[in-house]
């Protein structure tokens, strides 16, 4: 048995996370939340030529070809420094809707792209407030022409090409839902760009209106396809996640052995203290949930639902934990602009939200535990 | 990244699992499925007996404390093969019950302390279940802040070289049945509290021991008083030098740490089963959103707490030693499990107030309530594991202290407040 990750795997990461530590400083996650540039493209261009947007895209479509565990040790680095790029909506998204649904000239067509940078690639699913459920898509499809909302589409602002979920005719329910690759540059594309709580990665309502729509795997699979990307990129987001909680924690940790209140550290005070240590508590459960989620992921366990469902839930719950009570530790500095405190509340409060919020992933969870597909305990 | 054996790992797992299939004592299991808390559920004959006979057996084919060495008792074995022995042991592990403070922290102080012939003397049969030992720690007065003790030892006047033993310890689990003591006296009161400690182990029938059991707030008695009237004890049975208790009891605390927190349950798989059973509305509980909400954050702590271990076993394999860090299982566990409790009888309503047998899964969320308190509190409670986690895994400073560099004598206590 092995839970950790290889020394080689770790020397990548390492790598990543020193580019990162110089491109993406805070400095540069502020020149994109306090400007309408709708992401670093510089920063995206670095990630592509380092390998890190391609990593597990294998070399037929212009990816580096190493696994899911790679990608994962990265999306932590680009969660710790909440990098203003959409690698999640790209890579953990559109990316691999291709590669698990796309046409081999799908493929060909786009996966070289994304893995380039040279494009950048989302998902469509969401059409109001409230639980996604089936009977709320009602976008459709008629002779390869879409028509519909889709809301809050994550980097919208940035993306050239989306996989939407729409109605093919006038089919009902789950399986009269299909998936279409739509170029957001084309006909029929109406972007209007969001004012988000994370201005890191901005968001946009798109309107359809006839745009040209490809079919992306089988009619009326879609839904199920969807759920199968979603669990795998909840994998990686929640590796995101853990990233954050971990950089909320050791700013907080600094602060507190920084700064003096009443003669002595604010961190030898217990207060402060086991707010800290019960953070370090939440992100050690949820990096280690994680861990099993990236086995899963890794290797296409059976279990791997009820592991996408645990990690996203521990790591959710994680990063809420640490962003706020990292404001906390901070006192008033930690309300200010200028302090990155709400940087990290802001990205843990939206990716708490995208792609499914935590009640819908506890409740994913229960429903899992109950088909059996994993031990309970 | 894999859950697999290594394929001696795997001869390994097949050979525990047959030896267990053929040795283990089979007509046990049906009541020590019943186990509830710090009761193994045996009715049928001596719960302590049937305890002693599994690990005699476990002893004599060489399946007793695995890692220990083999002069001294133990198997011998790496420290992934005792995970797997104790995977493949299942449910008989729970008959080890009253061997873990002796095997889990009074062993390994006397590995590291005893001169060897007392180590040759006294580690089989702790090892085989034949002597059982306590741990002689907390006094009335110090529970946390154990270097608090004022437990005497005092050279004996007729200049024998002994040690003469006056005072008392408290909360000593299992000392109603136990051959010997781990026992942590002071022997220095004018040099500063953790200066001035000195160690011994003794035996638990010398005269002027005396044992009371404490009722204890769920209604068991698994803990004791223990009194010593000039207990005498020899200078050979000191562990480390004179004064340097202090050093050896944190031997037996970062032991006592990981027997405690590693693989603990939160009985989460059994509220889960009880969760597709009960029913609100007509409908089984499970199907309510907010019951899933309340599982779904037990279901993350339990398999984060599995996995968290299954990391520090991947760590100790490739010869890491586990840190402080290991503090976060009891952390975790103690306070879930109390939660969990309340949960499951809340979802019983009215009827759940009813203690025994007859209740959901023989009563076991009850009981869970009332055993829960303690696990918050003994080997760490809650707070001290935080100040654990603070200090020595995120680096944060110390508390402010008034009594480090003082002697003891001169420390303010509740009696003996400065004027
Ligand atoms: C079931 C059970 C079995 C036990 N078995 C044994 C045994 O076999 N051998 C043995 O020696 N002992 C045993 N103990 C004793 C146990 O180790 C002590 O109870 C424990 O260390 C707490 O000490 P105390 O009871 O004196 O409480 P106190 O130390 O008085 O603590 C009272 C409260 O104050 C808090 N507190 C104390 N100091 C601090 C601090 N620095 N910062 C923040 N909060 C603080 C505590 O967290 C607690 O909430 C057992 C206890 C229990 C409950």
């Amino acid at each position: 048995m092995n839970l950790d990750f290889s020394d080689d795997q770790k020397a990548l990461q390492d790598q990543v996370r020193r580019f990162l530590a110089e491109r993406c400083t805070s400095a540069a996650v502020r020149r994109i939340v306090e400007s309408d540039e709708t992401h670093d493209r510089d920063l995206y261009a670095g990630l592509a030529e380092l390998g890190v947007l391609g990593a597990a895209i294998p070399e037929a479509y212009g990816g580096v070809g190493l696994s899911k565990l790679e990608l994962c040790l990265f999306a932590e680095e680009l969660g710790r420094v909440i990098a203003p790029v959409p690698v999640s909506s790209s890579i953990y998204l559109a990316a691999e809707f291709l590669l698990l649904a796309g046409s081999e000239a799908q493929k060909t067509t786009w996966l070289p792209k994304l893995a380039a940078g040279e494009i950048v690639g989302t998902f469509a699913l969401t059409e109001g407030s409230g639980r996604t459920t089936p009977d709320k898509v009602k976008a459709s499809v008629r002779n390869g022409r879409l028509t519909g909302t889709k809301v809050a589409v994550p980097d919208g602002a940035a993306a050239d090409l989306a996989v939407v979920a729409a109605r093919h005719g006038t089919g009902e329910g789950a399986d009269g839902i299909s998936l279409y690759l739509v170029d957001l540059r084309g006909p029929g594309v109406e972007r209007t760009v969001l004012t988000t709580l994370d201005p890191s990665r901005k968001a946009a309502t798109f309107t359809f209106k006839d745009a040209p729509a490809d079919l992306l795997s089988g009619e009326g699979d879609g839904w199920h396809v969807a759920g199968q990307v979603m669990d795998r990129a909840a994998i990686l987001l929640a590796f995101e996640q853990v990233g954050g909680s971990d950089r909320a924690l050791e700013m907080a940790r600094d602060y507190a052995l920084d700064r003096m209140a009443f003669g002595r550290p604010i961190g030898s005070f217990q207060a402060i203290k086991h707010m800290l240590a019960d953070m370090y508590v939440s992100a050690t459960l949820a990096r280690s949930n994680c861990y099993y989620a990236a086995w899963a992921l890794s290797t296409d366990a059976a279990e791997l639902p009820v592991a996408a469902a645990t990690a996203r839930v521990s790591a959710t719950q994680s990063f809420q934990h640490c962003a706020k009570n990292n404001i906390q530790t901070h006192g008033g500095m930690g309300f200010t602009w200028a302090f990155d405190c709400h940087l990290y509340y802001r990205r843990s409060n939206a990716l708490a939200l995208s792609l499914g919020s935590l009640s819908t992933w506890e409740s994913l969870l229960i429903e899992r535990l109950r088909g059996g597909n994993a031990a309970v305990a | 990244m894999d859950f697999e054996d290594s394929p001696e790992e795997a001869a390994f797992r097949a050979q525990v699992r047959a030896w267990i299939r053929d040795n283990a004592p089979r007509h046990l299991e049906a009541e020590l499925k019943t186990a509830g808390f710090a009761d193994n559920g045996i009715r049928s004959t001596d719960p302590l007996a049937a305890c002693r006979d599994w690990q005699r057996k476990k002893y004599e084919a060489g399946w007793a404390c695995l890692h220990w060495p083999k002069e001294y008792g133990g198997g011998g074995y790496q420290p992934i093969q005792r995970v797997i022995f104790g995977q493949e042991e299942g449910i008989y592990a729970s008959l080890s019950g009253p061997f873990g403070i002796g095997q889990g922290m009074c062993g390994p102080t006397l590995m590291a302390w005893a001169a060897e012939e007392h180590k040759q003397r006294y580690l089989p049969p702790l090892a085989s279940g034949e002597e059982i030992w306590c741990q002689l720690f907390s006094e009335p007065a110090s529970g946390s802040d154990l270097a608090g003790l004022r437990t005497r030892a005092e050279p004996a006047a007729d200049g024998s070289g002994d040690w003469i033993i006056n005072g008392q310890k408290i909360w000593t689990s299992g000392a109603h049945r136990s051959e010997f003591g781990l026992l942590i006296t002071r022997t220095d009161p004018s040099v500063p509290k953790h200066k001035g400690l000195t160690m011994f182990f003794l035996d638990m029938r010398s005269p002027g021991v005396e044992v009371r059991p404490i009722k204890q707030a769920n209604g068991q008695s698994e803990f004791n008083e223990v009194y010593f009237t000039d207990v005498r004890i020899p200078d050979s049975q000191r562990l480390g030098a004179v004064g340097q208790g202090w050093e050896v009891s944190l031997t037996t605390l970062m032991n006592e740490r990981l027997s405690i927190g590693s693989g603990m349950s939160l009985g989460f798989p059994e509220l889960f089963a009880f969760c597709m059973e009960a029913e609100i509305d007509g409908r089984p509980a499970v199907d309510d959103s907010a019951v899933r909400s309340r599982l779904a954050t037990y279901a993350v702590r339990q398999s984060g707490l599995k996995y968290t271990g299954m990391r520090a076993i991947t760590a100790l394999s490739k010869g890491q030693t586990p840190g402080p860090e290991n503090s976060i299982g009891k952390l975790v566990a103690g306070a879930a499990m109390q939660e969990l409790a309340m949960f499951a009888l809340d979802l019983q309503g009215a009827a759940g107030v009813e203690m025994g047998d007859d209740q959901p899964l023989q009563g076991r969320f009850q009981k869970m309530l009332m055993r829960s308190p303690a696990t918050r509190i003994e080997g760490g409670s809650d707070e001290i594991l935080r100040n654990i986690i603070g200090e020595r895994v995120l680096g944060l400073p110390g508390d402010v202290r008034v009594d480090k560099t003082v002697a003891f004598r001169d420390i303010p206590t509740s009696g003996r407040q400065k004027a």
